[in-house]
């Protein structure tokens, strides 16, 4: 299968095509409902955000806590279409990838390809067999938000698939 | 009257949070590993393989089998020659936050659904019954709300015919698509009113999937497998590994039927005290 390593420049994710399947190794970064409604505010307020968005890749998660002895918890995609609304503008920041579960709507897709990104889905409901994926984890923002903090976690062999890639071709057809 | 302590019951509401969490259930085991010999799609069945996969790790390392640890429902069967002696709603709810807190499992509890804030591990949710005898069954749903989101409820015109009935059920599952992880597990609850049709929707996701069941049962299951949702919403034969049907007497003016889907990684866990 294909590999692919993070950062995700235009290059690596241009020639990708929905229904693609691949691994990627390297960063990414955890950020689901309340941590997209808090980089939202902070891009709104000019503020700096704790990550940078350039080339970067979401993974809509909120894992288990942490067992010991272990790098991270269960830690598989939440329901994507939940950070549509907050999605558009991070696209425009620079964000690259983000990683979920599920369909997307209309004005997300547009975003991914007006602003060349692409959207990969993951095993839904396989929290534990990702974790094997996870060599590190780190939380560096929003840790008041608990399981929604913003981690950034080093992957190996992610499994992926293309659902959305970047001239907005949609493995879930054209609804 | 059979004395039944609070602090047993506590530790063994501790007990089904890792039951339930770490292994999943058998009859979804079953129903899962049906699913994937008869998938002929190969990258469905890949994924279906993932499924199985997930199940057996989480079971070997301890992991939670969904980070979606849920919000923990609990059925408390009472049975009314039982004496509880001391708190119980206190004594469910500490014994889910020392399990979940003991087994790493999630705190997505808020406290105030609006005002949002630090999330916990309790309250959970407690359905209490009165029942004959002098035992107390107590069972753990963890319902994680990737698929809870894709509830719906609707109070039918009593003259409504079964046809759109069955329309609205399967609409519902269309409506949940690939977001909520199928393989779903549909639980129907029909009759009683809006807040019992949707009790009933849930408590049908405990009933173990037999293969059998009801006419009805079956024919919505056929048919909601010929939507080629499928698993991760990439098509295949198993958009559903069960359709289970609950019901209830209503009242003449009404019909009230109530859609409650599970995921795939449906989990809960049973103890008679």
């Amino acid at each position: 299968m294909k590999k692919i390593n993070t950062p995700l420049d235009l290059n690596k994710i241009k020639s990708l095509k929905a229904g693609e399947e691949l691994l990627l190794s390297g960063v990414i970064y955890t950020a689901r409902d309340q941590a997209h409604k808090r980089l939202a505010e902070a891009i709104k307020k000019g503020a700096r955000l704790p990550i940078e968005l350039k080339d970067a890749v979401i993974y809509y998660c909120g894992p288990t806590q942490r067992p010991k002895g272990k790098v991270l918890g269960s830690c598989g995609p939440t329901t994507s279409s939940r950070m549509d609304a907050f999605t558009p503008l991070l696209l425009a920041k620079g964000l690259r990838a983000m990683i979920g579960k599920g369909k997307r709507g209309q004005e997300v897709k547009s975003a991914i390809r007006k602003y060349k990104g692409v959207y990969f889905v993951t095993y839904a409901g396989c929290g534990a067999l990702l974790a094997g994926c996870v060599k590190k984890a780190k939380t560096i923002a929003y840790g008041d938000l608990g399981p929604e903090a913003i981690l950034k976690l080093e992957v190996k062999d992610f499994p992926l698939i293309v659902a959305v890639d970047s001239t907005g071709g949609s493995i879930y057809g054209k609804d | 009257m059979r004395r039944i302590s609070a602090l047993k019951i506590k530790t063994a509401v501790t007990e089904l949070t890792r039951r339930a969490n770490f292994f999943l259930r058998k009859d979804v085991l079953a129903g899962l590993r049906k699913a994937y010999s008869g998938e002929k799609n190969k990258r469905v069945k890949n994924i279906l393989k993932a499924i199985l996969d997930n199940a057996a790790i989480a079971a070997k390392e301890k992991l939670a089998i969904c980070q979606d640890t849920g919000m923990p429902v609990v059925f408390a069967e009472i049975g009314q020659e039982a004496s509880i002696v001391g708190d119980l709603k206190a004594a469910i709810n500490k014994g889910v936050e020392e399990g979940y807190k003991k087994y790493c499992l999630r705190n997505s509890i808020i406290g105030d659904p609006l005002a949002r804030g630090k999330s916990g591990f309790s309250p959970c949710v407690i359905h209490a019954d009165i029942v004959k005898g002098d035992k107390i069954k107590l069972t753990l749903l963890p319902k994680g709300f990737g698929c809870e989101n894709k509830s719906q409820t609707k109070m039918f015109r009593p003259t409504a015919g079964i046809e759109e009935v069955k329309k609205f059920i399967i609409d519902a599952v269309k409506s949940a698509g690939p977001d909520a992880c199928p393989p779903y597990v549909v639980g129907v609850g029909i009759g009683g009113t809006a807040d019992y049709a949707a009790l009933l929707a849930k408590k049908a996701l405990l009933r173990k999937i037999s293969g059998k069941g009801l006419q009805l049962e079956r024919e919505l299951l056929k048919q909601i497998n010929k939507t080629g949702i499928g698993p991760m919403g990439l098509g295949g034969a198993s958009t559903a590994l069960a359709v289970h049907i609950e019901s209830y007497p209503t009242h003449i003016a009404g019909l009230p039927v109530a859609v409650n889907i599970s995921c795939h990684a449906l989990r809960s866990a049973s103890v008679v005290l």
